[in-house]
This record gives C-alpha cells, sequence and structure tokens, in this order.
C-alpha cells in the first residue's frame, strides 16, 4: 500500500514538473533536483502518530555523517567558550542534537471539540533563502538547487552563527571535530554546526529520504515545491486545516499541514532549546532584498550628483570669466 | 592640497574613512568573534555581536560608498583630472576596493531569494571577499602611515 500511494505521488510530481517515465521507487532526475527543481516536504500532521520510526531511520541512514569527537577536547580560550558535547548522549531524541536530526514533537489539542494529542517530526525547515547560509562568513552552511540547506562539516568552524540567525535556533554544535582542530582550537571555532540534510546523498542516488521512506503513515511526501503547495492547501481546504512554511521566513521547503491553527500548536509544544517554535515569522533576509535594490541605484545617484555638481562649476567658472573678461574691456 | 579646486574633498575623505572603519567593524561582526573576545560586553558595543543589525549596517554603508565612488569618479573624470592625476598608491587602492567591491556584490547576489551559486563558487567569494579587505587595510595603513594621498597635482609631476 505505502509503495503504492508513494508511487502514485510521484506520478503526480512528475506530471506537474511536466516530465514523463517513472519506475519502480527510485526518484526520477526532476525530483533529484538535477534540473534545478526546488523540493519541498509535506508533513501531513493528522496521519503522524508518534512512532519514531523516522527518528531511528535517520539516525541509521545518517549514522555516518555523526561526528566523532576527539578527546579530550582542546582547551578552548576565553573560559566562556562553553565545549558542547553531546557524544555521551546521543541516544537523546526529545530535542534536537548533533545526532538526532529530527524528533517528534507533541502537543495537546482538541480537534473538533475532542481532546487529542498530536505528533509530528521537526527538523531544518530547509528554508527558501536560508539565512544560515546566506550569513555563514566561510560559506560552509550553503543551499542546493534542489531546495536543500545543508551544512558541509569539513568546512564548518563551529562558530554557531547558523544558529543565532536561524528563527527556529535549529544547528546544534559538536566539540572536538571540524577543521578549526588543524587552525587554532583554542583561539577559534569550537566543532561543526549539525541538522538535517534532507539525506542529499540518497536523493543524489535517486532515494528517497529516510525518514520518508521508513513512515509506515506516509506522513511526509517530497516533490517540487509547487506541487507541495498545491497539495498543501488542497488538504487545507479539504479539512478546514492551517498550513505552516509557505510564506514563514519568506518559505520553506517543509510545509505542515495541521487540523488545528498553528498558535494553537506552538501553546501547545514544548519549547526550549534544541525544541523549536510554530511561531509567525517574517522573512529574515528581506532587508538584503530591499538594500540590495539600493544598492543598484546608488553608484549613478553619486555618478549623477557628481557631474551635476561639475556642470554647475563650469558654468560659474565659465560666468566668472567672461565678467572677468568684459570688467577688462 | 585639492581644497579650492574640490572645496568638498575635506567631508568625503572623512565620511570615507569613517565609512570604511564602519565596514571593517561590521565586517569583522560577521565572524562570531566580538562575543567571544568580550569586545560585545563594552557598554555600547553590544550591537556588534547582532548579526543582523551588523549586517543591516554593512548593507547601507556599501550604498554610502557607492554614491561617494559615483561622485567623486564623476569629479574626477568632468573635472579632476585635467589637474591632477591619481597617485600610484591610488591606483592600488582603487584596484583592491574593486575586487572586494566586486565580491562584495556576489555576495549580495547570493543573499538574493532566487540565486543559487555553487556551493565552491559561494566559499571562494566569501573567503576572497575577507581576503582583499585585509590586503586593503594592510594597505590603507601603510599609505597613511606614508602619507601617500590620493591625488597628486599634475603641474607638481612635470616638475618632479
Ligand atoms: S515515522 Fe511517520 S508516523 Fe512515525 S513518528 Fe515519524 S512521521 Fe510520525
Ligand atoms: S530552518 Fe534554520 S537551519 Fe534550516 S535552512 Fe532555515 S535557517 Fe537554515
Ligand atoms: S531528511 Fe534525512 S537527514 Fe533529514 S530528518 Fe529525514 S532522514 Fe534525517
Amino acid at each position: 500500500m505505502q509503495k503504492i500511494s508513494r508511487r502514485s505521488f510521484l506520478k503526480a510530481g512528475l506530471a506537474a514538473a511536466g516530465t514523463v517515465g517513472i519506475s519502480g521507487l527510485a526518484l526520477p532526475s526532476s525530483l533529484r533536483g538535477a534540473d534545478q527543481t526546488p523540493l519541498a516536504t509535506l508533513i501531513d500532521i493528522r496521519k503522524c502518530v508518534g512512532c519514531e520510526a523516522c527518528v531511528d531511520a535517520c539516525k541509521e541512514a545518517n549514522a555516518d555523517k555523526f561526528p566523532q569527537p576527539q578527546k579530550p577536547f582542546p582547551k578552548m580560550y576565553p573560559s566562556r567558550v562553553k565545549v558542547s558535547d553531546w557524544s555521551d548522549k546521543k541516544e537523546v531524541r526529545n530535542r534536537l542534537t548533533p545526532y538526532t536530526w529530527v524528533f517528534i514533537q507533541s502537543a495537546e489539542v482538541v480537534v473538533d471539540g475532542e481532546k487529542q494529542t498530536l505528533t509530528f517530526p521537526r527538523r531544518c525547515m530547509h528554508c527558501q533563502n536560508p539565512p544560515c547560509a546566506d550569513l555563514c562568513p566561510w560559506g560552509a552552511a550553503r543551499k542546493l538547487e534542489n531546495g536543500i540547506t545543508l551544512i558541509h562539516a569539513d568546512i564548518c568552524l563551529g562558530g554557531q552563527k547558523c544558529k543565532a540567525v536561524c528563527p527556529w535556533s535549529i544547528p546544534e554544535q559538536q566539540t572536538g571535530v571540524g577543521l578549526y582542530l588543524d587552525i587554532l582550537p583554542s583561539l577559534a571555532g569550537n566543532g561543526v554546526m549539525f541538522k538535517c540534510d534532507r539525506c542529499y546523498n540518497r536523493l543524489e542516488k535517486g532515494s528517497l529520504p529516510a525518514c520518508i521512506e521508513n513512515c509506515p503513515e506516509n506522513v511526509q511526501t517530497i516533490g517540487p515545491r509547487e506541487e507541495i503547495v498545491r497539495q498543501a492547501h488542497a488538504i487545507a481546504k479539504e479539512i478546514g486545516g492551517y498550513i505552516y512554511g509557505e510564506t514563514e521566513n519568506g518559505g520553506t521547503n517543509t510545509l505542515y499541514v495541521s487540523p488545528v491553527p498553528f498558535e494553537t500548536l506552538n501553546k501547545a509544544v514544548e519549547k526550549g532549546p534544541g525544541q523549536p517554535h510554530f511561531n509567525k515569522v517574517g522573512d529574515s533576509m528581506a532587508h538584503a532584498d530591499n538594500l540590495a535594490k539600493a544598492m543598484i541605484i546608488a553608484p549613478f545617484a553619486g555618478l549623477a550628483a557628481g557631474a551635476v555638481r561639475c556642470y554647475k562649476a563650469a558654468k560659474t567658472i565659465a560666468a566668472s570669466a567672461d565678467k572677468g573678461a568684459q570688467e577688462e574691456k | 592640497m585639492n581644497q579650492n579646486f574640490f572645496p568638498e574633498y575635506k567631508y568625503i575623505s572623512r565620511a570615507y574613512i569613517f565609512i570604511i572603519f564602519m565596514m571593517c567593524l561590521t565586517g569583522f561582526g560577521q565572524m562570531p568573534i566580538f562575543k567571544r573576545y568580550y569586545i560585545a560586553d563594552i557598554p555600547g558595543l553590544g550591537w556588534l555581536a547582532q548579526y543582523y543589525l551588523t549586517h543591516y549596517i554593512h548593507y547601507i554603508g556599501a550604498i554610502l560608498l557607492f554614491v561617494i565612488s559615483g561622485y567623486c569618479a564623476a569629479a574626477y573624470f568632468f573635472a579632476g583630472r585635467h589637474h591632477f592625476r591619481l597617485t600610484r598608491s591610488a591606483y592600488i587602492r582603487v584596484i583592491l576596493l574593486a575586487a572586494i567591491t566586486v565580491t562584495g556584490i556576489f555576495r549580495v547576489l547570493k543573499n538574493l531569494p532566487d540565486i543559487v551559486f555553487s556551493p565552491n563558487f559561494t566559499m571562494f567569494i566569501d573567503i576572497s571577499h575577507l581576503i582583499f579587505m585585509l590586503i586593503f587595510l594592510m594597505a590603507a595603513a601603510w599609505f597613511l602611515f606614508t602619507k601617500s594621498g590620493w591625488l597628486m597635482e599634475k603641474a607638481r609631476i612635470s616638475e618632479n
């Protein structure tokens, strides 16, 4: 059953992308992002039963990407720089950690007059214009054309800037791994930041992300973003539900559909370090878009002002020269 | 020197130095160092650790530098070059500023929603922007030390 519905979904996605030909479970190239189609995922909160199969699948599929820190950690200065070590707490699964890239959040809410516990996977939203990648000083966090945001573990220095600028504070830090160890481990850097990379390597090979493939309830679907947005709206219309991620932070490549408003979910979920909220989020990079427009005009405005100034000066000089010449006569 | 000819020179050069200083400060502020090294703890400097604020100021600074560059370029080409020429240190600075500007423009483009560069190119522009800036800073400090200005009167050159 699961396979059939997944296949039929891929077909729908393909039809939307205007491509033909699909076989088996492999993702066609349009879904691998080879043709620059940004892919998004849809998380249908109604369907999730909280079994955590996705959490296990993620841990298994990405085990070789998880940090293997060297201990003891190099001493870091100044003393305010704290070690962040999750290597002895790999099994923590009630929040995001460098070893838990997706976890199940739950919310007790009233749906249609009935008290219910809703569960749903939380992980990186894969923003359409991700501030974590835009503002990473080294280009370690990057956005891919297929809509994935990923942090390159060999380049990241663990400065936590991505976490600071992420509206959901998603990336999690592990000390004792990465490039900083080879530079000035005591004075700069503090490990590597980890988060969901939407199984980019599986997508490249044409497989589905592990959490999607292993969910017994087909909670998540993946496809071209436009198609996912359409699908989200169709479900929301059908159930009188709500969407999160379509416009949050300027739009994300992870959309949630819920039978209750996200303000309600947001109030009901446990929030804190590694446990993201469901707040309304404006576009973090809007200032950069607006100022970029001003930047295009700026040099021309300067040139024009300079030219006008020279023209006026030339006229004044010419006028005074004329006057001088007349006075001489 | 060129005060009579270009009376606003004094103000523009002051504004230019101030903006370059702010660009360095907010540029360095893009790296997670001001908080680690207690600089943001100094009263009045807390804003240096606010990434979005320093980013915003960095963009405003770039806009102002573009206006100043446009103005000075126009003044030089329409009037100044008949009496002055750019010194060698000015050429070096112009080239370095151009390199910083070009890499900076690519960084601005990268931050637009619909533009995606390859990861390697992104890394290249991110790091080269920083390296060009460091070279420029050293050069500018050296020229400040040797008192090398931007313009030289043509008459003086022919005398030499
Ligand atoms: S595997 Fe599916 S049903 Fe189970 S917790 Fe994850 S999303 Fe929910
Ligand atoms: S949710 Fe946070 S970490 Fe994920 S892409 Fe957006 S800004 Fe980056
Ligand atoms: S997409 Fe991959 S990396 Fe992300 S949560 Fe799912 S399994 Fe983990």
